[in-house]
């Protein structure tokens, strides 16, 4: 079965229409997956910051990170359930989304970032963790990740915005192949 | 003059107009407001939680707060200058919107209370001053500041 077609699925069953024609229930899932961006992306924001010397200078970086990992981890549970719920809620649409399709990649990235940070760098960290400003491969990934987790809120935001839909053509040929769209010229 | 006037003066400015008139400027502007909103979450936080007892133990508070305050500052001055711009393209909405009122009353309390009790307590001798003070003031000032967030989302839905 294809995505679109499991997409097409998940739209049909009962709880995703319910959600989707919600008065209540829809906007406080959305509320939610707001308002956690204080708690999630402002942990990861904070030790990102530290990562590049921009705060909490004298705290050692193990301790900041041993400190703000259980919020941040907390913070991700409730975006990961709001936020699939948002996309149960109107699944079709949102999986041709070209926003949704780009913040899903920065996902990806901003994910393979930390790995890689954590493998890495990472390992040594008792050698440079009283650092004032860490060195530079810590600042990078710091960098990389705050970037990539200002587009992921961006796009995410103009998720909500219909200009580039499908059933909104015509549209230039390389959004409609961005977005998966299934046009006449099949 | 009203208030209703001034707010009739400030949809109408050049600026309200501007935002109105473009399809990209709102959402451009709101990107900015919410990329501020994760900024100032984590510098509210961070304290709070620290003065609540819940995390942060090996730093001490008046340190951890002084290093978030500019922080702090910072974004809320992104939050202002790009919460005024959204403002003016939809005022006379907001004058007749509850959730606005809340949400400015809840805004005028959070940054009194930050930067006189909070900061106080933040900033004091850490043996000078019970724990449940601490807890109190933490209490107080991430609900004050989950009211500004809870009544900027509401002001969306209509």
């Amino acid at each position: 079965m294809s995505l679109l077609r499991f997409c097409d699925w998940l739209a049909n069953t009962q709880w995703s229409i319910a959600l989707h024609e919600s008065r209540w229930e829809y906007s406080i899932v959305e509320s939610v997956h707001v308002l956690t961006l204080c708690l999630f992306l402002g942990m990861a924001v904070m030790l990102d910051l530290r990562l590049l010397g921009l705060t909490m200078r004298r705290a050692a970086v193990s301790e900041v990170v041993k400190q703000l990992l259980p919020w941040t981890l907390a913070g991700f549970v409730l975006m990961v359930i709001s936020g699939s719920l948002l996309f149960y809620a109107i699944p079709v649409r949102t999986y041709q989304s070209i926003f949704f399709r780009a913040k899903v990649l920065m996902l990806i990235s901003a994910g393979l970032n930390v790995w890689l940070f954590h493998s890495t760098t990472y390992r040594k960290v008792s050698e440079w963790e009283r650092d004032p400003v860490p060195p530079k491969r810590a600042r990078m990934a710091a960098g990389l990740s705050l970037a990539l987790w200002a587009g992921i809120v961006i796009a995410g935001r103009m998720i909500a915005y219909n200009w580039f839909d499908c059933d909104r053509q015509p549209q230039p040929a390389i959004v409609n192949w961005a977005a998966g769209c299934v046009t006449d010229s099949r | 003059m009203s208030l209703l006037a001034f707010f009739k003066l400030c949809e109408h400015s050049a600026m309200g107009e501007a935002i109105r008139d473009s399809r990209w400027l709102f959402p451009v502007i709101e990107c900015f407001h919410l990329l501020g909103l994760a900024v100032i979450g984590g510098a509210v936080l961070v304290v709070d939680l620290r003065l609540a007892g819940v995390g942060f133990r090996s730093q001490p508070v008046a340190q951890l707060a002084r290093d978030a305050q500019r922080w702090l500052i910072g974004s809320l001055m992104v939050m202002v200058a790009s919460g005024t711009l959204l403002f003016t393209s939809e005022a006379i909405k907001c004058y007749y919107h509850a959730a606005f009122w809340v949400k400015m009353t809840c805004l005028f309390l959070a940054i009194v209370f930050t930067f006189t009790v909070h900061r106080k307590v933040a900033m004091a001798d850490e043996n000078q001053v019970r724990p449940l003070w601490n807890r109190l003031v933490a209490l107080i000032s991430v609900m004050l500041w989950a009211g500004v967030g809870i009544g900027g989302r509401w002001i969306g839905f209509s």
